[in-house]
């Protein structure tokens, strides 16, 4: 079988019993990026060389048997450019960052390097996680390999993009407020945005520190919980990540939908979704009802609000994240500075996009004095609302399902002239950021333009087995998954 | 017209922890620039901090220490702003739930008496990196190495009335700080710092004037100074009928004149929130009491035992019990020698004079602590003459010889054959017959020349009642 | 809340950025729309309810005060646009 077209379980499976070895696999994406990276724009960087290397290493490892414990061993990944990688650039996509090569490794990729995968690149994404559709980026934006006219989505578009052209066998991505799920549902790839504090995010760039998550992007529900199961766990240097379980991948694979009890929140329904989304998602409760599952409506006012609680949460915290660049300790410094007053606004206006830029007022216009309790305060109050009404509602349901997103894919500069058309979009997705809660994001058919839809289940605190167990039964009752875009050379 | 002076400090102290505060670098101070650094506390992307557990215990130790109130839900804070010793463009500190509250110290009050100043708050945050002006570049270079130190800000009430009550805070604070053993509060290191804020108003007036605030002030003389000048910059504007302007200003020493300080920044907000990167500290009665139970015997109570139990004179404690380093010579010197009187003399007399001679801080004392003791001992079974005894502790507190072995080797010990003794005065007598002649004749005072002569001639190392008693002997 | 050029050139000084005259232009009318939509937050009735800044209830999370080594110095400056062999290089910082 061609190793671009295997799941990065079979593909581990297939260089555990020596079909496949480490080093052919790696050079077989590093050759679809040669061929496709120039039509679809996904990566910010390739380390062929670091990664052939590595790719020798690892099958050195594997053959040892050192790596048996891991699902993923040999496989390659790529990684978004804002999680850290010791001596390889890591830019946020941002003309701030285009220089920076951290000097030590997040602790998601120490796990996966432990787990023997081989990084074969830094992937495209909106500046600092800032957007919806992976435009704001300094490198230009990643096409959808549905559609190169569309956006893949964002932040993580050229995680989700790489996946779906299979310019990557896996990915990780970050998800503040969708940035995994909503390009996952534009690509018609499959994503899971972890629990809050699961997975460590030291190493992760700050966006909005208290919503920000890392999580994996896949072919399939079975390799993001294989995936999920090498980075998740307590990481001591991050005082918020938390003690749990440990995850068991396999655990996914056994569940059944027959007896789960899922709510439908009627006001995912609303305003503003596209006819075709609504359909294709009210579909696939359906098809999960013929499953077994118990499906009932139910109403969660508080939607309304999310948007404005995160926008303002989101800023905030960014304002203060973005505020160590400064072109002194690392990153762009603007020629024409001559004074320590000009270094910091001539640097910052240089190296920050007009989205950054956005984002950094509005968070300094939230926490500035006399404001604070109108804006910051008030977020604040509606996060425990809206974390309760989740609660609420996990007393009666196993887990929540709607929409990923109102549309599907939109055209390529379609939003970024209206910012706060674009912030509309996250309606769905910024309230599981909000309330802290995992949520997966699986294919679930296509509008009209043959573009993807996504199906969004999001689950209890640490439930990502029950969410992922669901998706699981319905990706296999289904065949969204399996549906590959027409590829276009460069 | 008469005016009062209303002062409330804020002290920083830096904590005598390992490591900094959100990472495990080393606190130690010096050390070349940059090489007390790591990922975390130089600020890079994507970096996070975890809390040192041992910043929380000394922090509830101050807070119990200085009669607090301890918060026991408390949260971090981020206070923003720009400038290059701030590698984060945050500091993290605690704004809305300092770590103790509502406490205070009590002082000697200039008017006499005692009185209390109250302390508003006590909260944690991390310390700056330092700059350093390089005018031959034309540049400034950063240094990290006390980025993320931890620290105690000690915010007073503005209930002190003078320079001299100012002082009288300061060292009792210190001294609770090394009792406690949470800082070193080495001024000149950095580790103890001022901030004063200072206003004047007339006399019985009901609202305070307008402040002015002068930062990082790093000595007491320097202190002291400082708000001596700025009372009287103050009432000089008053009294030509401008106005006192709230600023930042500092105070330079050299010229004993302050100067108006020009903003960090053009637009200044500090936009605290809750740091989401360091979950709520939540500090149980259990623990509270654990660490109150473990607490050392505080200044004001040894100070109050050392006059009942040893019978010592207010002052002589007063001035022991302020520094956490005679108290520790004076203990052990009193257990040495078996007499607390004895030892508290020495300190007081001998120790006091070789200190302020020699410019020396009771904290860089560098000789053994056993020292002193073993000399006193010396002295009381009159192995050493008192002079001798002197002696050697010029050469304990100098080189810090060790004492016994000092006097073995010098021959320094008192001579008790009366034998040799008497030989010797009887060669002092022989050479000098003008001074007996006269002596003989009823000059009582020409036996004083003879005694000091013939200690020159024994080297002092005979007791002076034995040399009368063989003179007279001899003369007699 | 009603946006004016003011408030836009505070809050450019607050984040040390400067803006376009057209950037400035536009931000105010973007700032606007997104502020107003923003303030249908305070339809929400929170009175009584308690600000949550973390998503769950996780408290003291330490570190023992063990030294670890720091960084070599050579990777700390490493990505500094201006320095010396030891320190980070920034123009003459007045006060």
């Amino acid at each position: 079988m061609e190793i671009l077209k295997m799941t990065a379980l079979e593909l581990s499976k297939a260089i555990k019993s020596k079909e496949i070895t480490v080093r052919q696999a790696t050079q077989a994406v590093l050759d679809a990026i040669a061929d496709y990276d120039g039509t679809y724009n996904c990566y910010t960087c390739v380390c062929e060389k670091e990664a052939l290397e590595r790719a020798d290493e690892v099958q050195k490892l594997i053959d040892e048997g050192k790596l048996d414990a891991s699902p993923l061993a040999g496989v390659p990944i790529a990684v978004k450019d804002n999680i850290c990688t010791k001596g390889i650039t890591t830019t946020c996509s941002s003309k701030i960052l285009s220089n920076f090569k951290p000097t030590y490794n997040a602790t998601v990729v120490e796990r996966l390097n432990e787990a023997g995968m081989v990084i074969v690149g830094k992937l495209n994404m909106d500046e600092f996680a800032m957007g919806s559709t992976t435009e704001t980026s300094y490198f230009g934006a990643t096409k959808n390999p549905w559609n190169i006219e569309c956006v893949p989505g964002g932040s993580s578009g050229g995680a989700a993009a790489s996946v779906a052209a299979d310019e990557a066998i896996i990915a990780l991505g970050s998800d503040t407020g969708g940035s995994i799920r909503q390009p996952c549902s534009f690509c018609g790839v499959t994503g899971l945005k972890p629990t809050y504090g699961s997975v460590s995010r030291y190493g992760l760039v700050a966006y909005a520190s208290s919503l920000d998550q890392i999580g994996p992007i896949g072919k399939d529900v079975a390799d993001c919980a294989a995936m999920y199961s090498i980075i998740s766990g307590r990481d001591e240097k991050d005082g918020t990540s938390m003690d749990f379980e440990k995850f068991d991948y396999t655990e996914v694979l056994k569940g059944e939908v027959k007896g789960k009890k899922i709510g439908i929140p009627s006001d995912y329904f609303g305003e503003g979704i596209a006819k075709d989304v609504k359909k294709k998602v009210l579909a696939a409760a359906e098809k999960l009802k013929e499953m077994g599952a118990e499906i009932e409506e139910f109403d969660m006012p508080i939607v309304k609000y999310a948007i404005p609680a995160y926008y303002i949460i989101a800023s905030a915290e960014a304002c203060s994240n973005l505020s160590r660049y400064d072109g002194i300790k690392y990153g762009y410094k603007s020629e024409s500075a001559r004074n320590l007053r000009e270094t910091y606004i001539k640097s910052r206006s240089e190296g920050f996009g007009m989205e950054v830029k956005r984002r950094i007022m509005l968070g300094n216009f939230v926490l500035s004095s006399g404001y604070y309790d109108a804006y910051y305060k008030k977020a604040l109050q509606a996060k425990k609302l809206i974390q309760q009404s989740f609660f609420d509602a996990f007393e009666k349901y196993d887990m929540l399902l709607g929409p990923v997103a109102p549309t599907t894919a939109l055209k390529l500069g379609e939003s970024l002239s209206d910012p706060l058309k674009m912030y509309l979009g996250d309606i769905y997705t910024v309230m599981i950021n909000i309330a802290g809660l995992p949520a997966v994001s699986v294919p679930c058919g296509f509008d009209s333009n043959n573009m993807p839809v996504g199906l969004q289940l999001i689950g209890k605190p640490f439930d990502e087995k029950t969410i992922m167990q669901v998706a699981y039964q319905y990706e296999k009752a289904t065949d969204f998954s399996d549906k590959k875009p027409n590829l276009i050379k460069a | 017209m008469d005016y009062e002076v209303v002062i409330g400090l804020e002290v920083h102290t830096e904590l005598s922890t390992k490591t900094k505060i959100f990472c495990g670098c080393t606190t130690e101070f010096g050390g070349e620039p940059n090489t007390h650094v790591c990922e975390i506390c130089s600020g890079m992307p994507g970096t996070l901090p975890v809390v040192n557990k041992s910043v929380i215990e000394y922090a509830i130790r101050t807070g119990l220490a200085t009669n607090c109130k301890i918060t026991q839900y408390n949260k971090f804070d981020r206070k923003n702003y720009f400038y290059p010793d701030l590698p984060k463009a945050y500091q993290v500190s605690q704004l809305y739930l300092p770590i103790c509250q509502n406490g205070f110290v009590e002082i000697n009050a200039s008017e006499g008496g005692k009185k209390k100043v109250r302390i508003h708050e006590i909260h944690m945050e991390e310390d700056a990196g330092k700059l350093v002006h390089d005018d031959f570049e034309d540049c400034t270079l950063v240094d990290y190495n006390r980025c993320g130190v931890p620290l105690l800000e000690i915010v007073s009430e503005p209930d002190m009335s003078s320079a001299d009550e100012v002082i009288d805070y300061l060292e009792k604070l210190k001294a609770i700080l090394q009792y406690i053993g949470v800082s070193d509060c080495k001024m000149q290191e950095g580790s103890l710092r001022a901030d004063v804020n200072l206003s004047v108003r007339k006399k019985g007036a009901n609202e305070y004037g307008t402040r002015t605030e002068m930062k990082n002030i790093n000595s007491f003389k320097a202190i002291k100074r400082a708000i001596e000048g700025e009372t009287e910059r103050q009432i000089d504007l008053l009294e030509s009928g401008e106005k006192v302007v709230q600023e930042t200003r500092r105070w330079d020493d050299s010229k004993g004149e302050s100067y108006a300080m020009r903003s960090k920044e053009d637009a200044q907000d500090y936009k605290y929130f809750p740091e989401p990167d360091i979950p709520p500290i939540e500090i149980s009665d259990e623990k509270i009491e654990q660490i109150k139970n473990a607490l050392p015997e505080l200044p004001e109570k040894k100070k109050q035992r050392y006059m009942e139990e040893m019978n010592l004179p207010e002052y002589d404690t007063g001035i022991i019990t302020n520094s956490i380093h005679l108290v520790r010579l004076f203990e052990r010197t009193a257990e040495i020698c078996g007499n607390p009187k004895d030892a508290a003399n020495w300190i007081m007399g001998e120790l006091m004079k070789m200190l302020n001679d020699t410019q020396t801080l009771p904290e860089d004392m560098k000789f053994n602590q056993d020292s002193l003791g073993k000399i006193i001992v010396m002295l009381n079974e009159n192995k050493i003459s008192r002079n001798t005894a002197k002696k050697v502790f010029e050469k304990v507190f100098s080189e810090d010889v060790e004492p016994e072995k000092y006097v073995k080797e010098n021959n320094l010990e008192v001579m008790t054959d009366t034998g040799a003794i008497k030989g010797i005065i009887e060669k002092v007598v022989a050479d000098n017959p003008k001074s007996v002649e006269e002596y003989k004749s009823g000059k009582e005072k020409a036996i004083q020349f003879l005694i000091g002569q013939s200690m020159r001639a024994l080297k002092g190392q005979a007791p002076a009642q034995e040399v009368t008693k063989i003179l007279h002997e001899i003369l007699d | 809340m009603q946006i004016t050029k003011e408030l836009v050139n505070y809050l450019e000084a607050l984040g040390r950025i400067e803006l376009t005259d057209e950037q400035r232009a536009s931000s105010e009318k973007d700032l606007q729309d997104i502020l107003s939509y923003i303030d249908t937050l305070n339809e929400l009735d929170t009175s009584n309810v308690e600000p949550l800044s973390h998503s769950f209830p996780v408290t003291n999370v330490f570190r023992e005060d063990e030294v670890r080594p720091s960084t070599d110095r050579e990777l700390i400056l490493e990505n500094a646009p201006e320095k010396t062999d030891a320190c980070f290089m920034v123009p003459k910082t007045v006060e």
